[in-house]
């Protein structure tokens, strides 16, 4: 399974803010699992969603040279569940951003109805946990991440 | 702006709940954030943000948590740090206590300069 959580970016505004949107399908098969009668999208696949979403976010302010980690989820908070037919609406705002972190606040919304809110706190790890030393090639950002980018076409930046 | 003591510790005690999810009455003056909050290194990040946002200061990398000297090898000797290494330390930290930590600098011990305390002083100084 390839683990990205989002179908495309629907708005990208350099370094401010974007939004992404999710089609939830029966096609997924972690669903039938999840549950066999009744299916849910997980609230934790939510939450990878908006990390992905605001994640490429602050990658692609800083031209993806920094490797972007989640350091921690400072709120989620879901109203419902999300079924298969439905579209999640990511949207990521960049609250604060620092040569080691960064922060942002999301949105969450279903079939254009808001249904939650997701905070996070980004790592730039290179910046940060002194003393450790991570390989040199970003293994955040892959071809697969930023092919996501060249199909909302964002980029005077040649990503 | 200035800010009494008393109102920048109220500010601050929301920071630390709402950053570390404890209760309002566990956030005394003397509560270190690992020991006693719970904070791990990751947490700290979080608090420098919601410092800067709820303060609108700027707090520059290394200022609050030094964490360069901290982790710094050559200050530390038999699991000690070294004299050179506690001078270093205070002038980059003279808005923590060191009352305690000058009669066994344990490095093992260092977590504990961090309490509310120390945060709340060093935004009073900040917004003086």
């Amino acid at each position: 399974m390839r683990w990205i959580w989002i179908d495309k970016f629907v708005e990208f505004e350099s370094g401010v803010r974007a939004a992404a949107i999710k089609n939830v399908s029966l096609a997924e098969e972690h669903l039938h699992d999840h549950f066999p009668a009744y299916q849910v999208m997980p609230a934790s696949l939510i939450v990878e969603g908006m990390a992905q979403t605001a994640g490429i976010l602050v990658g692609e302010a800083r031209g993806f040279k920094e490797k972007v980690i989640l350091a921690k989820v400072k709120r989620a908070r879901l109203e419902r569940e999300v079924r298969p037919g439905e579209q999640l609406r990511y949207e990521a705002t960049i609250e604060q951003v620092s040569a080691e972190a960064a922060s942002t606040v999301g949105r969450v919304f279903c079939e254009g109805k808001p249904i939650g809110e997701i905070d996070i706190v980004f790592s730039h790890i290179d910046n940060n946990l002194s003393g450790l030393e991570f390989p040199e090639e970003n293994f955040v950002f892959t071809e697969e991440f930023k092919s996501l980018l060249r199909t909302y076409n964002v980029s005077g930046r040649g990503t | 702006m200035a800010m009494s003591r008393e109102a920048v510790f109220e500010k601050v005690k929301e920071v630390l709940v709402d950053a570390l999810g404890v209760d309002d009455d566990e956030i005394k003056e003397e509560a270190t954030l690992t020991g006693d909050l719970g904070a791990e290194s990751i947490d700290f990040l979080d608090i420098v943000f919601r410092l800067e946002k709820t303060f609108s200061i700027k707090i520059p990398r290394g200022e609050l948590f030094p964490d360069d000297i901290l982790n710094n090898a050559e200050y530390v000797e038999g699991g000690k740090m070294t004299a050179k290494g506690l001078t270093t330390l205070k002038a980059a930290m003279p808005h923590a206590d060191f009352s305690d930590f000058e009669k066994d600098p344990d490095v093992s011990k260092m977590p504990n300069l961090f309490t509310v305390k120390t945060i709340v002083n060093y935004v009073t100084t900040k917004m003086a």
